[in-house]
């Protein structure tokens, strides 16, 4: 998605100049890749398709997440436009680090990813798109490395990423 | 340069509640315009919120996050007066830091 996004004049100006010291400008200007210049992006994880299971795995967790009554999804059960669905996650797990938002049935599993530091709350409020009718999943990584999810089917009647 | 952030930071009890809306496109990279061509994928992929040099939360977005995003979240340690600072990067390398103090 990244690569696609670097506009053709800029790869021409890369090969004519002959590569690394124009690459190093960059970077060091801060013109390149975000990914690189500024914080970590997990590529892999926002490539994974439609499996809870492997967008799991792709966020670090080492077997399938596991049902928890723990977490609760606050959304409206049929969103009148898919473009704009908000959702509010809690999770009373303790230890909770992350919570991550995925849509099974979009393009891509995963929407967002949050870090939940010491002193903030275990509890996000945002607002997603959806392509169709989904699960949507919240998944929390706790403290102990394991992950955790709640799942829950949110109806939409006009999709958010039809073209 | 993107448009200023909406920020708004507001004692609840002892916890900070804190309440952003940014302005931008997320456009997904799925959509195509009249003529049958993609429009790449614009999108905020990193957000980090701190309040007195601590993180108080950070996360990795991708496009299925919706246009002129909403955030909100709730910390503890903030007292009225200190400043909460939220910065966004997108997949295009621009980035937008905006604060605002705790009321």
């Amino acid at each position: 998605m990244d690569r696609e996004a670097i506009s053709p004049g800029r790869r021409k100006v890369l090969q004519g100049a002959g590569g690394g010291a124009v690459l190093a400008l960059m970077a060091a200007a801060g013109l390149f890749r975000p990914g690189s210049a500024w914080a970590e992006w997990n590529q892999q994880a926002f490539e994974v398709k439609n499996s809870l299971n492997d967008a799991v795995r792709a966020l670090g967790g080492s077997s399938a997440p596991e049902q928890s009554p723990a977490i609760t999804i606050t959304s409206p059960d049929i969103a009148e436009n898919g473009a704009v669905v908000p959702v509010t996650v809690t999770s009373k797990i303790p230890g909770t680090q992350n919570i991550a938002l995925m849509v099974e049935k979009n393009p891509n599993i995963l929407a967002a990813n949050f870090q939940i530091p010491d002193g903030t709350d275990p509890w996000i409020n945002t607002r997603i798109k959806m392509g169709q009718t989904s699960n949507v999943f919240a998944v929390v990584k706790a403290a102990d490395g394991k992950f955790y999810y709640a799942s829950k089917e949110v109806k939409v009647t006009l999709g958010g990423c039809g073209g | 340069m993107a448009d200023p952030m909406k920020i708004r930071a507001k004692m609840e009890g002892d916890k900070v509640d804190v309440r952003i809306l940014m302005a931008h496109e997320m456009e997904t990279g799925q959509r195509k315009d009249a003529q049958g061509r993609v429009i790449p994928a614009w999108f905020i992929q990193n957000v980090s919120a701190t309040c007195n040099g601590k993180t108080v939360l950070s996360a990795e977005w991708g496009p299925a996050v919706s246009k002129n995003p909403f955030l909100a979240f709730k910390f503890s340690g903030g007292k009225p007066g200190d400043k909460v600072v939220v910065t966004w990067t997108d997949n295009h390398g621009d980035k937008r830091t905006d604060e605002a103090a705790i009321a």
